[in-house]
């Protein structure tokens, strides 16, 4: 295997050990078979695990992520893609409803432990319906966990603890960040939901991000570095659970904090994150905690346009300015 | 039962019942049709719902669907260039369903309502709209941004199927109007017709949207493009039987008809349109045809089928065929011909010129027509945005 691969090939390589560590293991989505993914994303599966393991689905995102319930009820460990994270809301009933509450509302009886992938976020330029960052729509819902990768390794290694959880995990593979590379996961890797890394040190402020908004965060830290301001960035990778005990020990160190997030301002994750430092850990801090987040707007389909509206290196590097200057 | 038994138990069950039909299967006696692939004409042709059909045509008609077909697909195939030379961020082709679009879209009258999926470019040509209004979106300069009502066609639907569930509604809003069943005049009744695919017809909303129609009578027909795909997934992965068919199951007429055939496609969405407008509620019509190029520029179909496929349905074009009956009847001549390429080319030109001199919006509209009253949020978000981009000025950025 290559030393360094895309997220993409990340994503393809994940499913495939999963699938060969456990045969109760299944795909289902549209395109996912032969077509091998409209973002590529499960190129080989079809050829290595056949019709019987590989669902090619009809459109229909209600009956794939009901039937993923259904599957998961029999024992399977279904892993259902929604080709875009926008379509959840065509199949929200059974997220928001149905897969969240089967445990609760049978005592524990039943479990589903099921994965709905799905292609998150914007910078492709695909428009208001098709770029969204809705990770905060899941946030709102309790029973759900919700993992989203910024690197290939991570892909692999949150993949297969999503694949093995119980629970039913929501995973945003981020559009954007398809294309980009990285080290390959080592053999038998695996990250635990719910555990954040520091993915660069620094002394002077806390970037706090996840998926997309991570390199964003890391271009912004790099070049913050050059006129001596040190960043450190952490990454998330999960919402639920949610690391704020990471959080918290960075912002201890450098009292300040700036969340990234790709999601709207408006509800987005970061309030979240915002509420529980300012809860647990407002003797920590020297300055108020400050948000970058997307616009308040429908997503544009122009490219320089969306850059208007998303997190950029030039607003984070602009922001952390301001924060490291208060 | 053992996880070993699970494989062979999903494929004793994929596999019950009849085979599928492969796609492009030679189609029953259930196929309206009234011009040949060879541009033989049909006098009439008896539906499989029991209707007769037939057009009555003059020779000047017949000419201006020919014009219809071909000014359709250059202006197509023009998007299509300019999306490939970075002009348009997408394009969803209708090459192959020319006829299905151009027989429908003329057999509206003035006062009906279309609903389009993101493919009906040959629809909104007929509907007498300039076909430059949808490529802002395609652009990017806009969110499409027409006036549905003013044109009576609404805004492309790019999530698959919604807009079934649209189209019912209005059905229902104006036959609450009391604009539908008032007497036997065309010009009298409004009727709406909803554009879909095959692959739209496994989606929930869409069967929601057939059993409302039916339960409530609705002056609507549902137009279904099957053209065999739904990106990579083949027809056979969404239905086993006709796709004209199910609509018994909900209570009204399906029809189908040959979707290459600009005649017999007409002939049908003609009555069935007429039917709605007078009070006899929904039906189907499923047009059988054939996508054949990519599902958007973004597909690459050579992927998931083959090209004696592909050859099987160009030897069926539906312009290639009104094009040989109108020189075999002696209809059109050269003239006429080499006329209409120069128009289509000319059409063409022009809207290549006008999509690249499309204005870009300012920055700052990105914060317009979020709501009505315009929360405190968004007031501030627009200011800080104005304020940031102030900033850079004079930096080069």
């Amino acid at each position: 295997m290559a030393d360094v691969i895309t997220y993409r090939e990340a994503v393809a390589e994940g499913l495939a050990r999963e699938m060969r560590r456990d045969p109760s293991v299944v795909c289902l989505g549209e395109d996912i078979g032969a077509a091998e993914g409209v973002f590529k994303t499960t190129v080989g599966l079809f050829k290595e695990f056949g019709p019987e393991r590989v669902w090619d689905t009809p459109i229909s995102e209600q009956a794939i992520v009901g039937a993923a319930m259904g599957a998961a009820m029999t024992g399977l460990r279904p892993v259902a893609e929604i080709m875009f994270s926008d379509f959840l809301a065509c199949c929200w009933d059974y997220l928001a409803n149905e897969i969240p509450k089967v445990r609760y509302m049978t005592g524990g009886q039943v479990t589903v432990p099921l994965v709905v992938r799905t292609a998150n976020g914007g910078g492709l330029g695909f428009g208001a319906q098709h770029s969204q960052a809705v990770e905060n729509w899941a946030l709102a819902v309790p029973g759900l966990k919700i993992a989203a990768p910024s690197t290939p390794a991570d892909v692999v290694g949150l993949l297969a603890a999503a694949v093995r959880s119980d629970d039913p995990v929501l995973f945003f593979e981020h559009k954007g960040l398809f294309a980009s590379r990285g080290p390959a996961a080592p053999p038998d890797h695996l990250v635990p939901l719910g555990e954040a890394t520091v993915a660069r040190p620094g002394t002077d402020l806390t970037v706090v991000a996840l998926a997309s908004t991570v390199p964003v965060a890391l271009a912004a830290a790099e070049a913050l570095a050059r006129d001596g301001i040190f960043a450190e960035v952490v990454d998330l990778r999960c919402l639920i659970p949610l690391d704020i005990r990471t959080v918290l020990e960075s912002v201890g160190r450098t009292s300040r904090l700036l969340i990234v997030e790709e999601n709207p301002y408006q509800g987005g994750w970061g309030g979240t994150v915002a509420s529980l430092v300012a809860d647990e850990g407002f003797e920590l801090l020297d300055a108020p905690i400050r948000r970058v987040a997307a616009a308040c707007v429908p997503l544009p389909f122009a490219d320089p346009l969306e850059q208007r509206v998303m997190p950029t290196v030039d607003k984070v590097t602009a922001a952390v300015r301001g924060l490291a200057a208060y | 039962m053992a996880k070993g038994d699970r494989g062979a138990r999903l494929r004793d069950r994929r596999t019950a019942g009849p085979p599928p039909a492969e796609p492009g299967a030679p189609l029953g006696d259930d196929l309206v049709q009234l011009l040949t692939p060879e541009g033989e004409r049909i006098d009439r042709v008896t539906g499989p719902d029991g209707v007769e059909y037939s057009v009555d045509f003059s020779d000047s008609e017949y000419r201006g669907l020919y014009r219809d077909l071909v000014v359709v697909r250059r202006l197509d195939a023009e998007s299509t260039a300019l999306q490939r030379q970075g002009e348009l961020g997408i394009w969803a082709s209708l090459l192959g369903q020319e006829a299905a679009q151009v027989g429908s879209g003329r057999a509206l009258r003035p006062q009906d309502m279309a609903f389009p999926t993101y493919r009906e470019h040959g629809v909104l040509y007929c509907r007498g709209i300039d076909p430059i209004m949808p490529l802002g979106l395609f652009r990017g300069v806009d969110q499409g941004a027409w006036d549905p009502v003013e044109h009576k066609f609404n805004m492309y639907t790019i999530v698959i199927g919604a807009q079934t569930l649209h189209a019912t509604g209005y059905a229902m809003g104006i036959a609450m109007d009391g604009k539908v069943g008032n007497s036997d005049d065309p010009a009298d009744g409004e009727a709406v017709i909803a554009y879909f695919g095959d692959g739209a017809t496994s989606q929930g909303d869409v069967n929601e949207a057939f059993i409302w129609s039916s339960v409530y009578h609705a002056p609507i027909v549902f137009f279904c493009q099957n053209n065999q795909y739904a990106i990579s997934e083949p027809i056979e992965r969404q239905t086993r039987i006709p796709l004209y068919r199910r609509a018994a199951g909900f209570g009204f007429p399906g029809v189908r008809v040959d979707g290459n055939d600009v005649l017999a496609t007409y002939a049908v969405t003609r009555h069935a349109l007429d039917n709605a407008r007078h009070g006899q509620g929904p039906t189907m019509i499923e047009a059988h045809t054939y996508r054949m190029g990519a599902h958007t520029t973004t597909d690459d179909p050579t992927r998931y089928r083959g090209i004696s496929e592909v050859e099987a349905w160009q030897a069926k074009d539906p312009i290639a065929r009104v094009r040989a009956f109108l020189a075999k009847q002696q209809i059109a001549d050269a003239g006429f011909f080499t006329e209409v390429d120069e128009q289509a080319t000319a059409e063409a030109m022009s809207l290549r010129e006008r999509v690249l001199a499309m204005p870009d919006p300012e920055p700052v509209t990105l914060f317009d027509h979020v709501f009505v009253d315009e929360t405190p949020q968004i007031r501030q978000q627009r200011a800080r945005f104005v304020e940031y981009q102030a900033s850079f000025e004079g930096s080069g950025h």
